[in-house]
């Protein structure tokens, strides 16, 4: 059978290689492991267990890299970033039980920022699901409304069918997590392997391309607008738009708007970019999104980070909604114009169709004021790091050309301001969920998808405690990863909010005592440097960038920095505050 | 009007899990929630009686099954020429001496009594739901002591629509 290298165990079944015309029988977890080549995966996360001995042995020593993380939730991070920063399905493996639970964080953060995911977990032998048998839980019960789909596997012979469909679901559509469930014993059936059939799925067919007579209204409605923008969202990415997204936007003149996700969609250093927008975006993106009468929404799904207060959100324009997810339309903001479909088919068909430009070059010119009126700020005073000069001075020292992964946080808003993002797939972060944790495995996960490219890691010291078991496997493997942890000795956006909004009372959000995380990294193997001047920042972060292989670099940074401008919860984007020192 | 759904899914474990999870996710409520095979072996049909909602509410509502890779086909019949009957079972209390009083009253409604003991009967009726609540409320002075409803089950009107046409709509859904 072509594509199928030599076992490297013995096979229950051997059929003589002239037998073409019959299936060739294979065992349940050698079939996950074929099925895994077929798909073209090259790097698998996971983390073994009783349950999946039988897929691990089929595993051992078959080709494909499998990266050891130190935890579960590691492993799926680790896999959202890859699928990032590739546009290719992230493929994680854990055991029943424990392994499995580890993994719901993961899913759930997968399934709010769409990235495409193949969990594989071990269950319980068939015989004993459901007597509480060791390390039993139901994780297709718990994972149902974190995952786009998922399935349990009952017979070998469904694992060809159910892997094909998984990776088709995963990386089509919105994509997202799908999980597959698989007990142990299957693993160990013998059933015949053909991977030829196209997924049959009569409830799941994704309108890729959009209505034309969609398309034209967008267009009409254009060629009427006084004040238009485009909001960008990960759909852009998604899609992989960005060349239509530009051609477009130059076309008509429109300003562009960014979500967080969607950063690098639409090159940061251009005359038309005005920022992201949303709660702590840039006051022309957020005047834009206020003032607009025809905001062009390319698969952003109106987040209320984004929106803020609804009644205040775009009050007076004609609303156009491009969206894969059909039920993403109208969900959060009533809809004039809906299209469903894929963006980069919706730019296509509206890049075909000219109209007459739309005169709104006074729209264009007060916007672009306002960009260069008010920036993102800092006030950079006595000897202390500022967060954001820090972040700048990386993008400088990078050209704009690292990927950048983050944590949640002030230090993720950040990053999100002052990283001029010039390309798509050069950033990661957790949107949608907020997932604190994430942002050292999904760096891990992003270098595995471009290892040519420089992955800088930016933490905060609390988001990096949540998950930095991790730098076992940067240690392990010397990857060049570089870990900036942003230390302000807080959790800094909670501290945040309790100085605005609950009296500056501080609750359990002040990390008086901290490890040595020099100390720690260097058990690791990780070479740590520390920087706590802005007289050394420059000097020390070129080295520190500059040296080969893993590093991380510590940075005592302005306790009291906080994140502005901020739309504060409840109002609209209108009333900003703190746009200027 | 309390909006009724038609959702055609895969007949496969785990589905109606899928459906009631996705309700408690999104915050929808239901009043009755039926489901049975239909003519095809590997389809089920569940019939929902929603919460009254705004049309927007509906409309996610309708999207977020539709977004569900089991479910096939979802048909909003609120507004459409349907036949919708659930069944009911109503054990009310019955001595001997009401026993005629209670089989006149229940003759109109086409109800049953399916059982009978010293001091109760079960009427057995079905309808739609105007009829069946109409009888519930004629029994209750007689002391109900127990009461099971099945929900409402419903089916599109096959003469209103045309057969014909209606088959040729779902066979492009359902490749079966």
């Amino acid at each position: 059978m072509p594509g199928l290298s030599e076992p490297t165990q013995d096979m229950s079944n051997n059929i003589p290689s002239e037998a073409v015309t019959e299936p060739k029988l294979l065992k349940g977890a050698d079939m996950v492991v074929e099925v895994l080549r077929r798909e073209q995966v090259d790097v698998i996360f996971g983390y073994p267990g009783g349950a999946v001995l039988p897929l691990y042995d089929a595993l051992y020593q078959c080709g494909i890299r499998h990266v050891l993380t130190r935890h579960e939730q590691g492993a799926i991070h680790a896999a959202e970033g890859y699928a990032r920063v590739t546009g290719r399905p992230g493929v994680v493996i854990a055991t029943s039980g424990p392994g499995a639970t580890n993994l719901v964080t993961g899913l759930a953060d997968a399934m709010l920022d769409s990235i495409p995911i193949v969990a594989i977990t071990g269950q319980v032998a068939k015989s004993v699901i459901g007597t509480d048998a060791f390390q039993e839980t139901s994780i297709i019960g718990i994972s149902t409304p974190i995952t786009k789909h998922n399935y349990q596997i009952r017979h070998a012979s469904e694992i060809p069918k159910v892997f094909k469909e998984a990776f088709h679901i995963a990386n089509s559509g919105r994509k997202g997590p799908v999980l597959i469930d698989i007990p142990k014993d299957v693993a160990g059936e013998v059933a015949p392997f053909t991977y030829e059939d196209p997924p049959q799925l009569p409830g799941y067919q994704p309108t890729v391309a959009p209505h034309h007579l969609q398309i034209r209204k967008v267009m009409s409605g254009l060629a009427e607008a006084k004040r238009p923008v485009i909001l960008a969202g990960a759909g852009v990415l998604h899609a992989q738009a960005s060349e239509q997204l530009l051609a477009f936007a130059e076309r008509y003149r429109i300003p562009v708007v960014h979500t967080l996700l969607g950063l690098g969609g639409f090159p940061a250093n251009h005359e038309l970019f005005l920022g992201m927008g949303g709660m702590h975006g840039s006051a022309a993106a957020n005047k834009a999104l206020y003032e607009t009468d025809f905001l062009i929404n390319l698969g952003a799904r109106f987040d209320d980070r984004l929106t803020g207060k609804l009644d205040h959100f775009a009050p007076n324009a004609t609303i156009v909604h491009v969206d894969i997810d059909p039920a993403e339309i109208g969900k959060n903001i009533p809809t004039d114009i809906p299209v469903v479909g894929d963006v980069g088919e919706a730019l296509n068909m509206m890049l075909s169709v000219a109209v007459d430009k739309p005169d709104c070059s006074g729209w264009v010119e007060e916007l672009l004021a306002v960009k260069a009126e008010f920036p993102f700020w800092f006030v950079q005073e006595g000897e202390l790091i500022k967060p954001q000069r820090l972040i700048a001075e990386i993008a400088r020292i990078t050209d704009g050309e690292a990927v950048v992964v983050t944590d949640v946080g002030q230090h993720q808003m950040w990053a999100a301001q002052f990283y001029p993002f010039r390309a798509p797939d050069k950033w990661v972060t957790s949107g949608g969920l907020g997932t604190m944790g994430f942002g050292l495995p999904a760096a891990i996960g992003a270098h595995f998808g471009k290892p040519d490219a420089l992955t800088v890691a930016i933490v905060g010291d609390a988001g990096f405690q949540m998950t930095l078991q991790e730098l076992a496997v940067i240690g392990e493997m010397q990857l060049p990863v570089k870990i900036v942890i942003v230390n302000n000795g807080a959790l800094g956006m909670v501290r945040q909010w309790q100085e605005l909004f609950h009296g500056e009372r501080y609750s359990s959000s002040l990390l008086e005592w901290q490890p040595d995380f020099l100390l720690l990294a260097r058990a690791y193997g990780i070479p740590a440097m520390k920087i706590v001047s802005d007289a050394e920042l420059s000097g020390q972060l070129e080295a520190f960038l500059a040296a080969p292989g893993p590093g991380l670099l510590e940075c005592i940074v302005e306790p009291r920095e906080n994140v502005y401008p901020m739309v504060a919860p409840g109002t609209g984007i209108h009333q900003m505050v703190g746009v200027k020192p | 009007m309390s909006p009724v759904l038609s959702v055609l899914v895969h007949n496969k474990p785990g589905v109606l899990h899928r459906i009631t999870a996705l309700f408690m996710r999104k915050g929808f409520n239901i009043q009755s929630l039926t489901v049975g095979i239909t003519e095809s072996p590997d389809v089920s049909r569940m019939t929902l009686v929603m919460s009254e909602m705004d049309e927007a509410a509906l409309e996610q509502v309708m999207k977020q099954l539709h977004k569900q890779i089991d479910v096939l086909k979802v048909t909003d019949l609120t507004e459409e020429p349907m036949v919708a009957r659930e069944l009911v079972l109503i054990q009310v209390n019955s001595p001997v001496q009401q026993r005629s009083i209670i089989h006149a009253l229940i003759e109109p409604f086409r109800a049953n009594i399916i059982d009978v003991a010293r001091d109760t009967v079960t009427i057995q009726v079905t309808g739609d739901t105007n009829k069946v609540e109409a009888l519930i409320a004629l029994l209750r002075p007689y002391g109900i002591r127990e009461l099971a409803r099945t929900g409402l089950t419903a089916l599109p009107r096959d003469s209103v629509l045309g057969s014909d046409a209606r088959r040729v709509s779902e066979g492009q859904v359902l490749p079966i």
